[in-house]
């Protein structure tokens, strides 16, 4: 039987409180209610009595492994869905983390639900939303409605295929299914179009950047002390407002992480004009995996496939 | 001159057909091809070849040894799989038809480069001018 949210939630406030009572770390990273009626957020709880605003729901959106870096001195319990997992591994691979001083409270993911389609959904104001089994309810003053839990999944999390915690000191509740599905089915819808409309798509998408670097700030993997797009002397390349400058940003964010993205959708989520960052992020994971057969975040200490090389493999990039 | 000339950059690899670099100062084709030598393929950053994009360039090439031939061992393995992936990605996003050009040569090649040149200039001619990527005009020719 699986348990619901419900139990899931108390089941991670008594292992918070188990390992905050014990002293065995110093703080545990999970995510409580958002100020809002539908968001979660990160919280950092630090007090055995503070256990009580740790939550977890399908809105527990942000890969939470992107605040390990920043707590390497203290003993950190952190609460893991697969995609934080599997950051996590891509962390201990590039070497930032410390394993010892980690703990790990993996929870099976049915996937996180997309909050701007359930506004967008609705006919007014949401002010209160519940999930029962594989529906979500969204109520406002004077509607309630009932949506399929697939039809409001953010589409990174539509198209996972590692929702289970691939690391973890305990694991909280039952194991999801794997859907058996194309992770990569909008790289390849994209593929389906000419060269000249895949260049005016991407110019679309990327012409509403504000250039807020949020998905580089939601990104576990973007860790860079200086991002080369706030290195000012000499540039690395140009920025601007313009139509080449956004894209410019967008291909060195997303070229960035090739073979190091977790492919959890964090950017994706964070962007607040909804560019279409998974295909970007999404073409550069399918290649590494159908060219040197490498998915990142699974085993811990297997090199990025860009740090290493095998001598015989065929160049592709010949001609 | 009333063709339109392709602005072209060629990074070079400093060990890859060496004497090479020797014609491309002779013959002066500064006004429309940039040759820039580099150390090894494997120093290349993809961010380099992006910038050269930005700066208004019409074609790429990268010129590298062989696989195998590294003087540095295995800069050039490395930098097979940047190009390999750098490729691959501007192709989806609809950018690249050919303006990346990637070529290993063994260092009995020498005296291809002129060729190799041509070849890209002709080839991005047929292609015409595409700045999608460009963020300013190209610096004035020096002819």
């Amino acid at each position: 039987m699986d348990m619901t949210m419900d139990e899931l939630t108390q089941a991670i406030r008594d292992e918070a409180k188990r390992l905050l009572e014990g002293g065995e770390v110093d703080v545990v990273i999970g995510f409580a209610s958002g100020t809002l009626p539908l968001r979660a957020a990160p919280v950092f709880v630090r007090k055995a009595e503070d256990v009580g605003r740790l939550i977890w729901n399908g809105l527990c959106e942000n890969n939470l492994a992107r605040y390990l870096r920043g707590h390497r001195e203290q003993r950190v319990a952190v609460v893991a869905k697969g995609c934080d997992s599997r950051a996590i591994v891509a962390l201990l691979t590039e070497q930032q983390l410390d394993r010892s001083k980690l703990y790990i409270i993996g929870v099976p993911c049915r996937g996180m639900v997309d909050r701007r389609v359930l506004a967008r959904r609705a006919p007014g104001e949401v002010l209160v939303w519940r999930e029962e089994g594989d529906e979500i309810i969204v109520e406002g003053e004077s509607f309630a409605m009932h949506l399929p839990r697939s039809e409001v999944l953010y589409p990174s999390c539509a198209a996972c295929t590692h929702p289970n915690p691939v690391i973890h000191d305990v694991l909280l509740g039952q194991e999801v299914e794997v859907r058996d599905q194309d992770p990569y089915g909008h790289v390849r819808e994209i593929e389906e179009m000419s060269a000249a409309e895949r260049a005016a798509y991407f110019a679309a998408e990327a012409q509403r950047c504000i250039r807020c670097y949020a998905c580089r700030q939601a990104c576990p993997m973007c860790y860079c002390e200086e991002c080369f797009v706030d290195h000012s002397t000499p540039r690395w390349i140009e920025s601007g407002a313009t139509p080449a400058g956004l894209q410019g940003w967008q291909i060195g964010r997303a070229y960035h992480l090739t073979g190091r993205c977790v492919a959890c959708g964090a950017c994706a989520r964070a962007c607040p004009t909804e560019i279409d960052l998974v295909y970007l992020n999404g073409k550069l994971r399918q290649q590494v995996l159908e060219l040197y057969g490498f998915e990142t975040g699974l085993e811990v200490g297997k090199l990025p496939p860009l740090a290493v090389f095998r001598p015989e493999e065929d160049a592709q990039s010949a001609g | 001159m009333s063709e339109w000339q392709p602005r072209l950059v060629v990074f070079l690899c400093q060990w890859a057909i060496k004497s090479d670099s020797e014609w491309y100062r002779r013959v002066e084709l500064q006004d429309h091809v940039r040759l820039i030598e580099v150390p090894c393929s494997g120093r290349l950053n993809p961010l380099f070849m992006m910038s050269a994009l930005q700066y208004g360039a019409d074609g790429l090439m990268v010129v590298g040894c062989d696989p195998g031939k590294c003087h540095y061992k295995e800069g050039n393995y490395l930098a097979r799989r940047k190009f390999d992936t750098l490729k691959g990605f501007l192709a989806t996003l609809g950018l690249n038809e050919g303006r990346v050009r990637v070529v290993w040569l063994g260092e009995t090649e020498s005296g291809t480069l002129p060729s190799l040149v041509e070849s890209l200039r002709h080839d991005i001619q047929q292609l015409g001018p595409r700045r999608e990527l460009a963020t300013r005009q190209p610096a004035p020719c020096v002819a």
